[in-house]
C-alpha cells in the first residue's frame, strides 16, 4: 500500500432532487485495498458512487483521484482514467448479445487489438458468460447479469472499480462466487475496489476497511475485522 | 471569467463558420453554372452582426458591467408590478373591458379587423388550453375542430338556412363529436406520440374536407353563407322586426367580443370548478389520479369535447364573417399558431393567452414590410423561447409538470 | 394481374424512401425520446441540395458526359450536407433542451421544422425546382408494366443504403454503441462512451440517409418543393412506429408496408386519400400494438 490514495472525499455535498443524500463525508481508498461502504437502504451508498462519477451533481466539497480533482468532470471522462463503475441493478444493455456488451466496455480504449485478449480473460474469469457469449444480455439470469456486468467493466482495465451492491437480489451461493471473483481481480490485476453492499456481512468478510453510512453521514469508520467485532454494527446490520 | 469566455468566443466561431458552410450552397451554386458569394456573404454578415451584439451584450451581462443600465430598468419593472398588483383585479377587468367595449368606436376598418382576428384567437387559444394546459394532453391538430364548426355553419347556412346564432350550439355540438372521435383513440397514448397522432387526424380532417366534393365542395370552398342576423325593434307604426344582417366591421367586432367574453367566463369557471381539478390531477400524475378515483376515460374525452366546443364555435363565427370557407384556412400551420400562442403566452394562464394572441397577430401586422420572414421568425422564435423561457410570457401559477415530464 | 405486378413495383420503390427517412426518425428517438419534427425538413434539404448540384453540373456540361458520376457525387455531398445540418440543429435546438421537459424539446423541434422550411422557401424559392430530365428517360417494358431504368437505380441505391446501415448499426462497434446508448445512456457514459458524440454521429446518420431519400424523390417525381417534408415526415414516422420506434430493422420494414399499403390503397381503394392510409396505420400500431412489430428499442431503465 502506497501512501498517495487512489480516491479521496473531501466533505462532499449532494443532493437527489430536493431530498440532501450526502451531508459531508469524507473517505479515502489507498491503491490495492477493498473498502467497503455499508448502510441501510436509502443511506446515501449508491448516492456516493454516483456522486464520484458525476452523475449526481456535487452542491460541495472535493473528489479526488490519483491526486487529480475529478469533481466536475464530465462521467465519460473517468473510464479512460480508469475508474469504473458497476451500477445497481445490473444495468447490462438487454438487447446487446454478452460479447457485444464486453466490447462496449472496452469501447473508448485506444488499444484495440488487446480487446480479443481481454474478452478471453475475462472468459476465464466468468465461464458461463463464454457459454452464452452469443446470447442476448436480457435473456440471461439475475447472477449472470451480474458476473456480465462485472466483466464489461473489467474490460476497461480499471485502476479503480466502484461496485453498487453486486449481490442485491442474488442467491447466497452465487453472491458468494462472485465475491470471490471480485476478490480475486483485487489480488491479480491489482484493481482497488470501493464496493457498496448492504449485505454487510460478505462485505466486511471480503473488505480490508470498511465505512458506516447512516442518512448521508459517515458514522463510523475502522479496519473490517474490528467492524465485524463491533456489538454496535452486528446488532444494526449483521441481524443479531 | 476569462478562460470561460475565450471558450465560449472559440465556439461562437465555430458556429457562424458552421453556418456559413450550410447557408452558401444554397444561395451560391446557380442554376446557370454560376459560384457567387455575394448573396451569401449578406446575409452572413448581418446574422453574425446581429448575434455579435447579443453575445457582447451576453458577456455584459454576466460580468454585470451593464449593471448600471439594468439596475434602473429593472426598477422601473418592479415599480409597475407593484403599481398593477395595488390595484384591485375586478377594477383592471372593468378597465380592460371597457377598453374592449369603445374599440370600434375610435379605430379605423384595419384596426377592427386586425382585432377580430386577435379576439376569434383568443377564444381558440383558450379552448386549446383546455386539451393543453389543464388536462396535460398535447394537441397539434386542434384547428381541425375550427374547422368543423366553421363547415358545420356553412352547410347549415347554405342547405337549410340556419340563422347563425341557432347554428352556434349545433357547430358545438358537432365540433364536441369529433373531439369525442379524435379523443378516443389518443386516451392512452404517450406524450410525444399523441402529438404526432393528432397531427395526423388534423391532416386527415382537411383531406377529407378537401376531397369530399359532394359534401364540401372540396378545394373551392362554400360560398355565400349568410352573415350572423338580428332582428331590430322597429317602432314606426306599430311593434315590428326588422331582419338585418350584421356585416359591418364593427357589429361582427361586437359579436366575437360577446363570443370571446362567454369563453373566457366558461374557462376560467372550469378552471376551479371540479372537473377543473380533476384535469389538473390527470395532468400532474394519471397514474395517482387513476388510484384517487378519477375516472381516466370519461374526464380525457371531457376535455377534448370541451375544447373542441369553444373552437367549433370560434370557427362558426369565422365562416359568418368571411361568407366562405376552404380547406385552405385549416391547415397544421393554424395548428402550430394557436399551440404557441398557448405556450409563448403561458400554458394555463388566461392573461398569458390573450397576450400571446396579441403578440402574434399584431406583431406580423407591425412588420408588414418584412412579411416574407414572418414564418421564419416565428419558427426561430419558437425555438428561442424554449430556450430561454419555456414557461412563457406569463406563467400561470398553479402550473406544475407532469410526472412523465419530469427528469430522473 | 400486371397492374398488380406495376404497383407491387411502384410500392417497392416507395417503401424504400419511406425506410431512408423512417431510420433519422427512430435512431433520434430511440436514442433521446424526441420525435424530431425537423426531420422531414432534412429530408426536402436533401432533395434540394441534389438539385442544386446536379442543375449546376448540367449547366457546366457534365451531365451530359457523365450522367451517373455526377448523381453519384451529388448524392454523396448533399448525403455529407444534411448531415451537417442535423448535427448543428441538434446543437442548438436539441442539446440545451436535453433535460428540459418533453414539450419543450418537442416544441422547439417543431419552431425548428417552420424555420428550416421557411429557410428553404426563402432562398430557393416558392414554386417546384426542376430535376434534371435526363434521368428519367428509358427503362423496360414488359407488356403493361413499366420498370424504369431510374426505379432500378432508386431501388438499388436504397437497398445498398439499407443493407450498409444495417452493417454499421448491428455489426460494427460504432453501431453497437449507438444501439447501447439508446438502451441505457447513464451505463455508456459510466463506461467511457461520449453520449454527445454518439448522439451526433445518430443525428448525422438519419439525416444522410434521409438526404438521399430526397434526392430520389425528387428524381423519381422530377422536382421538389420546400414544404415536401411534411406530410412523407409523418408517414415515415408512422412506418417507424410500426416497426418499432428505436429498431433500425423495424423502421425498413415498417417503411416497405406502408409504402406497399399506400400504393395500393391508392391502386385499389382510392387514390384521393392515399395518405390517410398511412395515419390510420399509425393510430392502429399506438392502439393494438404500441411496442410495433419488431420491438422497441428505447431507453428501458427510465420510467
Amino acid at each position: 500500500m502506497s501512501d498517495r490514495p487512489i480516491l479521496e472525499l473531501k466533505s462532499v455535498s449532494s443532493s437527489y432532487g430536493k431530498i440532501d443524500a450526502l451531508k459531508g463525508i469524507s473517505l479515502t481508498v489507498f491503491p490495492g485495498e477493498i473498502v467497503t461502504i455499508i448502510g441501510a437502504n436509502g443511506a446515501g451508498k449508491s448516492t456516493t458512487l454516483m456522486t464520484i462519477c458525476g452523475i449526481v451533481p456535487l452542491k460541495s466539497g472535493e473528489i479526488f483521484y490519483n491526486g487529480l480533482p475529478i469533481h466536475g468532470k464530465e462521467p465519460d471522462t473517468l473510464a479512460p482514467m480508469g475508474l469504473c463503475q458497476v451500477p445497481e441493478g445490473r444495468r447490462i444493455f438487454p438487447r446487446l448479445k454478452v460479447e457485444d456488451n464486453l466490447e462496449m466496455g472496452a469501447f473508448f480504449r485506444k488499444d484495440q487489438a488487446s480487446v480479443a485478449k481481454d474478452m478471453e480473460h475475462v472468459f476465464d474469469l466468468f465461464p458461463v458468460l463464454k457459454d452464452r457469449r452469443k446470447q442476448l444480455g436480457g435473456t440471461l439470469s439475475g447472477g449472470e447479469q451480474q458476473m456480465l456486468a462485472i466483466a464489461r467493466s473489467l474490460m476497461s482495465k480499471p485502476k479503480l472499480l466502484l461496485l453498487d451492491e453486486p449481490s442485491l437480489g442474488l442467491a447466497p451461493l452465487i453472491v458468494q462466487k462472485i465475491f470471490n471473483i471480485i476478490k480475486e481481480v483485487n489480488q491479480v490485476d491489482k484493481t482497488t475496489i470501493l464496493l457498496v453492499e448492504q449485505n454487510a456481512n460478505i462485505a466486511l468478510q471480503s473488505a480490508s476497511r470498511g465505512y458506516v453510512l447512516e442518512t448521508g453521514n459517515i458514522i463510523m469508520e475502522d479496519n473490517a475485522g474490528e467492524l465485524l467485532k463491533n456489538p454496535e454494527i452486528r446488532k444494526a446490520y449483521l441481524g443479531e | 471569467m476569462i478562460p470561460a469566455s475565450k471558450q465560449i468566443w472559440k465556439k461562437y466561431i465555430f458556429a457562424l463558420v458552421w453556418f456559413m458552410v450550410l447557408l452558401w450552397p444554397l444561395l451560391g451554386i446557380l442554376e446557370d453554372g454560376t459560384i457567387d458569394f455575394g448573396k451569401a456573404l449578406t446575409v452572413w454578415m448581418w446574422v453574425a452582426a446581429a448575434t455579435f451584439c447579443l453575445l457582447v451584450l451576453y458577456f455584459g451581462y454576466r460580468t454585470r458591467a451593464l449593471k448600471r443600465v439594468s439596475a434602473p430598468l429593472s426598477d422601473v419593472g418592479l415599480k409597475l408590478k407593484s403599481a398593477s398588483d395595488a390595484i384591485p383585479r375586478p377594477a383592471l377587468i372593468m378597465l380592460v373591458f371597457i377598453a374592449a367595449f369603445c374599440f370600434p368606436f375610435f379605430t379605423g376598418r384595419y384596426a377592427q379587423d386586425v382585432a377580430i382576428n386577435v379576439l376569434v384567437y383568443i377564444c381558440l387559444g383558450l379552448g386549446l388550453n383546455i386539451v393543453i394546459g389543464l388536462a396535460g394532453m398535447l394537441d397539434l391538430g386542434y384547428i381541425a375542430f375550427y374547422g368543423v364548426g366553421a363547415y358545420s355553419y356553412a352547410l347549415l347556412s347554405i342547405h337549410y338556412q340556419l340563422s347563425f346564432w341557432l347554428a352556434l350550439p349545433v357547430a358545438a355540438f358537432f365540433a364536441a363529436i369529433s373531439g369525442c372521435i379524435i379523443g378516443y383513440p389518443t386516451l392512452r397514448m404517450r406524450g410525444d406520440y399523441l402529438a404526432i397522432v393528432t397531427l395526423g387526424f388534423g391532416e386527415i380532417v382537411r383531406i377529407i374536407l378537401n376531397n369530399w366534393m359532394s359534401l364540401t365542395n372540396g378545394p373551392n370552398g362554400i360560398l355565400g353563407i349568410n352573415a350572423p342576423g338580428i332582428y331590430l325593434p322597429q317602432l314606426s307604426g306599430g311593434l315590428s322586426f326588422e331582419h338585418i344582417y350584421l356585416k359591418k366591421l364593427h357589429y361582427l367586432y361586437f359579436v366575437v367580443l360577446f363570443l370571446c367574453i362567454f369563453t373566457i367566463i366558461a374557462v376560467h369557471r372550469l378552471n376551479f370548478s371540479r372537473i377543473g381539478r380533476a384535469w389538473e390531477a390527470i395532468r400532474e400524475d394519471e397514474t395517482v389520479a387513476e388510484l384517487m378515483g378519477v375516472n381516466i376515460f370519461r374526464l380525457k374525452l371531457l376535455a377534448y369535447a370541451m375544447g373542441a366546443v369553444f373552437g367549433g364555435l370560434a370557427g362558426a363565427f369565422f365562416a359568418a364573417r368571411m361568407r366562405f370557407v376552404s380547406p385552405e384556412s385549416f391547415t397544421f400551420i393554424e395548428s402550430a399558431m394557436v399551440l404557441s400562442m398557448v405556450v409563448l403566452g403561458g400554458m394555463g394562464s388566461i392573461p398569458g393567452i390573450i397576450l400571446g394572441a396579441m403578440a402574434l397577430i399584431v406583431l406580423p401586422e407591425v412588420f408588414r414590410e418584412v412579411e416574407l420572414y414572418r414564418m421564419l421568425a416565428f419558427g426561430a422564435a419558437m425555438t428561442l423561447m424554449m430556450l430561454f423561457r419555456p414557461k412563457g410570457l406569463i406563467p400561470a401559477k398553479r402550473f406544475g409538470s407532469r410526472s412523465e415530464e419530469r427528469e430522473g | 394481374m400486371e397492374f398488380f405486378i406495376q404497383q407491387f413495383i411502384n410500392g417497392i420503390t416507395l417503401g424504400g424512401i419511406y425506410a431512408l427517412i423512417a431510420l433519422g426518425y427512430t435512431m433520434v428517438y430511440g436514442i433521446i425520446q424526441l420525435i424530431n419534427f425537423a426531420h422531414g425538413e432534412f429530408f426536402a434539404a436533401g432533395g434540394y441540395m441534389g438539385v442544386i448540384l446536379l442543375s449546376f453540373l448540367a449547366s457546366r456540361g457534365f451531365i451530359t458526359t457523365h450522367p451517373w458520376l455526377c448523381l453519384g457525387g451529388s448524392l454523396l455531398l448533399a448525403m455529407l450536407y444534411c448531415a451537417m445540418l442535423a448535427m448543428a440543429v441538434e446543437k442548438v435546438a436539441y442539446k440545451p433542451l436535453r433535460h428540459a421537459s418533453r414539450l419543450a424539446v418537442l416544441l422547439s423541434a417543431l419552431g425548428m421544422s417552420i424555420f428550416l422550411q421557411n429557410g428553404l422557401m426563402l432562398t430557393q424559392g416558392v414554386f417546384d425546382k426542376p430535376y434534371p430530365s435526363i434521368y428519367s428517360q428509358g427503362g423496360f417494358e414488359f407488356g403493361n408494366i413499366v420498370v424504369s431504368y431510374l426505379q432500378i437505380i432508386i431501388l438499388g441505391v436504397t437497398i445498398v443504403l439499407l443493407i450498409l446501415l444495417n452493417i454499421l448499426v448491428y455489426k460494427t462497434r460504432i453501431g453497437k454503441a449507438m444501439r447501447a446508448t439508446a438502451q441505457d445512456k447513464i451505463m455508456t457514459s459510466l463506461l467511457g462512451i461520449s453520449s454527445n458524440r454518439i448522439i451526433s454521429i445518430t443525428f448525422a446518420l438519419g439525416a444522410g440517409m434521409a438526404a438521399a431519400a430526397g434526392i430520389m424523390v425528387g428524381l423519381y417525381y422530377g422536382s421538389v418543393r420546400y414544404d415536401m417534408g411534411f406530410v412523407p415526415g409523418i408517414k415515415a414516422f408512422a412506418a417507424a412506429v410500426l416497426g418499432g420506434i428505436g429498431n433500425v430493422t423495424g423502421a425498413m420494414i415498417g417503411g416497405l408496408i406502408i409504402g406497399m399499403v399506400e400504393i395500393f390503397g391508392a391502386g385499389y381503394i382510392s387514390g384521393q386519400y392515399k395518405d390517410v392510409f398511412a395515419f390510420i396505420i399509425l393510430i392502429g400500431v399506438l392502439y393494438f400494438m404500441p411496442t410495433g412489430i419488431m420491438g422497441e428499442n428505447v431507453d428501458d431503465t427510465r420510467v
